[in-house]
């Protein structure tokens, strides 16, 4: 048995064989000499590699929308770029082979992209890569990377966007890579497919490839090669005892969150698209407490435009029918870069111009949010709340800009319904001055990891200072305590939607400081309601 | 010669989707068309030369029009630029 250790993006246990995929292997052919021949050839692959991105793109648009296929849309227009093809016929006559030709060219590019001031334009160098890679492969002879029969877990040093796009998703029990960080492309695909994945793990692929049996526990972060027998058994346990709680939990579904003194507790969900709003309510939840809105900006080339982010506000709103439903608008910035927004590269993006401050800064991007959600009102019950925020006039400012916007929607004569507003406490800054905001705000919900992030000084994205990392650490629970009696005696709610609103440690705790609301991954509701209906508060 | 200006009004400057479109709508016409940005200038025919130029909201192009077609091609372009960029 070997084991190691890797960035969990999804949780739960796979166990199965392993494929390693690799960027494929090459047996380079040499130049016929002539170049002429190695042109022709060269043109038989462009043909060749047009009709396989078209084919990609058709599926991409049904099965990942179309943004995502908009990725492979910019590959297609490179194909055609005469610089490109240029640079490729003038390799050739220098006497490089076709293939060689195409990939050294494709390199060129890519560096020039990467070496270029804009950070979207950096990120473009990767889509030229994937572009002269596959044109090297097809004139390499290779017919791609073959798949096994049945599932299997799925083992790379990284996947590009179009090599995700291309795998049999059914048939995936668990990706595991060796980059990749919890915001990249086969991150968001395997919470996209619901499966344990591990980033940035320690695993060879070689050795990867000669197990029998890969395992990932997705709540650790740990993978096993061929565990032995004791792991197996623990491994398998964990599995089956997911699977029983699972259904003990049953028994909670369609109960009321009440606690046996009659302390009513909204149990909400975390949600990031419409999709997982019909998971949330398949999961009995009973409102959302955080929508995030990022993901309808991440995996695009173009920001999304009010009609699209009113459509999806909008379609959540209908979804949830009257269950609250908590906005948080864009977060974006830190650890979810947006390159086409064109932001500068920051030393220290923690710190940054993230969340509100974005948003109080680039009204172009906030404006069309901000409406969308206004226009998405009319059809459920929504609130928004801003991220990042620290001063108090930072919140009249957002507030001042969403009372303008309904008045030029009013003028226009579009419907919309009381939106109130709330702030994400997630710096000291807002925790300390509760008191102060809470007479500004609608309600606190009370973002724990960056919270937790900023009053420790602890970096959460860097596992050496995870000792350090204390979700209870004493500084907290004070603040916690603070915000909570902040907001009951103004007369406001206030509700947890970090992590720790999924903690069953933490569950009765809140409920003794004065939250009224707990937001966590669908798939923990059923579990926080039994620890909120067993409780004696 | 034909020459015309245009100021970036899309957010997001000459991205890769604006590019690929600009060098399909030159495609038919037999003219030479550069488009001259402050960072640079480049042949409207090569999508990565127009990506290179990085030019951003606000920045005004210069587009010049050479050749047999220069008239239409100049009216079409500023009418696509016009409604694209």
């Amino acid at each position: 048995m070997k084991t190691g250790i890797g960035l969990p993006v999804f949780p739960g246990v796979s166990i199965g064989p392993a494929v390693v995929y690799r960027k494929s292997e090459r047996t380079l052919p040499v130049s016929s000499g002539d170049p002429a021949i190695e042109q022709a050839k060269f043109d038989a692959a462009v043909v060749t590699a047009r009709e396989q991105l078209s084919a990609l793109f058709e599926k991409a648009k049904v099965e990942l929308g179309e943004e995502k296929a908009a990725i492979v849309e910019v590959q297609m227009l490179m194909l055609d770029d005469l610089d490109y093809l240029d640079g490729v016929t003038a390799a050739i006559e220098d006497g490089a082979a076709a293939a060689i030709a195409a990939l050294d060219t494709g390199e060129e590019f890519a560096q020039v992209f990467a070496a270029m001031d804009d950070e979207y334009m950096n990120a473009r160098s990767a889509d030229i890569r994937d572009m002269s890679h596959r044109l090297y492969d097809i004139l390499c002879g290779n017919t791609g990377f073959q798949l096994p029969d049945g599932e299997f877990l799925l083992v790379a040093e990284d996947l590009a966007p179009s090599e995700t796009i291309q795998m049999p998703r059914e048939r995936i029990l668990a990706f595991v890579t060796q980059q990749g960080s919890s915001s990249s492309h086969t991150a968001i695909l395997a919470r996209t497919l619901n499966i344990p994945s591990l980033v940035q793990s320690n695993i060879a692929l070689e050795e990867a490839e000669n197990c029998t049996i890969l395992a990932v526990d997705g709540f650790t972060g740990n993978w096993y090669m061929d565990p032995d027998d004791e792991t197996m058994a623990m491994l398998k346990a964990k599995q089956a005892e997911a699977a029983a709680d699972r259904a003990a939990l049953e028994t909670y579904r369609g109960k009321e969150s009440i606690t046996k003194s009659g302390k009513k507790i909204l149990l909400a969900a975390n949600i990031g698209s419409p999709e997982d709003a019909e998971a949330a309510v398949a999961a009995d939840c009973e409102g959302v407490g955080l929508m995030r809105s990022e993901f309808l900006y991440l995996g695009r080339d173009t920001l999304p435009t009010e009609d699209e982010l009113f459509e999806a506000y909008k379609k959540v709103a209908e979804i949830m029918g009257d269950r609250p439903v908590v906005i948080r608008t864009l977060d974006i910035g830190a650890d979810k870069q947006v390159s086409y927004m064109g932001l500068e590269k920051e030393e220290n993006p923690a710190l940054g111009l993230r969340g509100l401050r974005i948003c109080l800064t680039r009204e172009e991007i906030f404006r069309p949010q901000l409406r969308a959600i206004l226009r998405a009102s009319a059809y459920g019950n929504l609130l928004v709340m801003f991220p990042m925020v620290a001063s108090v006039w930072e919140l009249k400012a957002a507030k001042a800009l969403c009372a303008k916007l309904r008045k030029e929607l009013e003028d226009e004569g579009i419907e919309t319904k009381e939106v109130p507003i709330g702030v994400m406490v997630e710096t000291p800054a807002a925790a300390v001055l509760a008191h102060e905001l809470a007479k500004e705000a609608a309600f606190f919900s009370v973002g724990t990891n960056d919270l937790t992030q900023y009053t420790l000084a602890v970096d959460r994205q860097n596992a050496k200072l995870d000792k350090f990392y204390d979700p209870y650490h004493p500084a907290l629970m004070a603040l916690l305590a603070h915000i909570a009696k902040s907001a009951n005696e103004a007369g406001i709610w206030a509700g947890i939607c970090g992590e720790l609103g999924a903690d069953p440690k933490m569950t009765e705790k809140f409920i003794e400081m004065g939250y009224t609301e707990l937001s966590m991954a669908a798939g923990r509701i059923l579990e926080a309601r039994k620890i909120v209906c067993e409780s004696e508060l | 010669m034909k020459e015309f200006k245009h100021v970036i009004a899309d957010p997001l400057g000459m991205h890769a989707r604006p590019a690929g479109m600009l060098v399909k709508a030159v495609a038919p016409f037999a003219s030479k068309v550069t488009i001259e940005a402050p960072t640079g200038k480049a042949d409207a025919r090569r999508l990565m030369a127009l990506m290179k130029l990085a030019a951003k909201q606000g920045m005004e192009l210069t587009v010049t029009v050479e050749g047999a077609d220069e008239e239409t091609a100049a009216a079409e372009l500023q009418a696509f630029l016009a409604a694209n960029l």
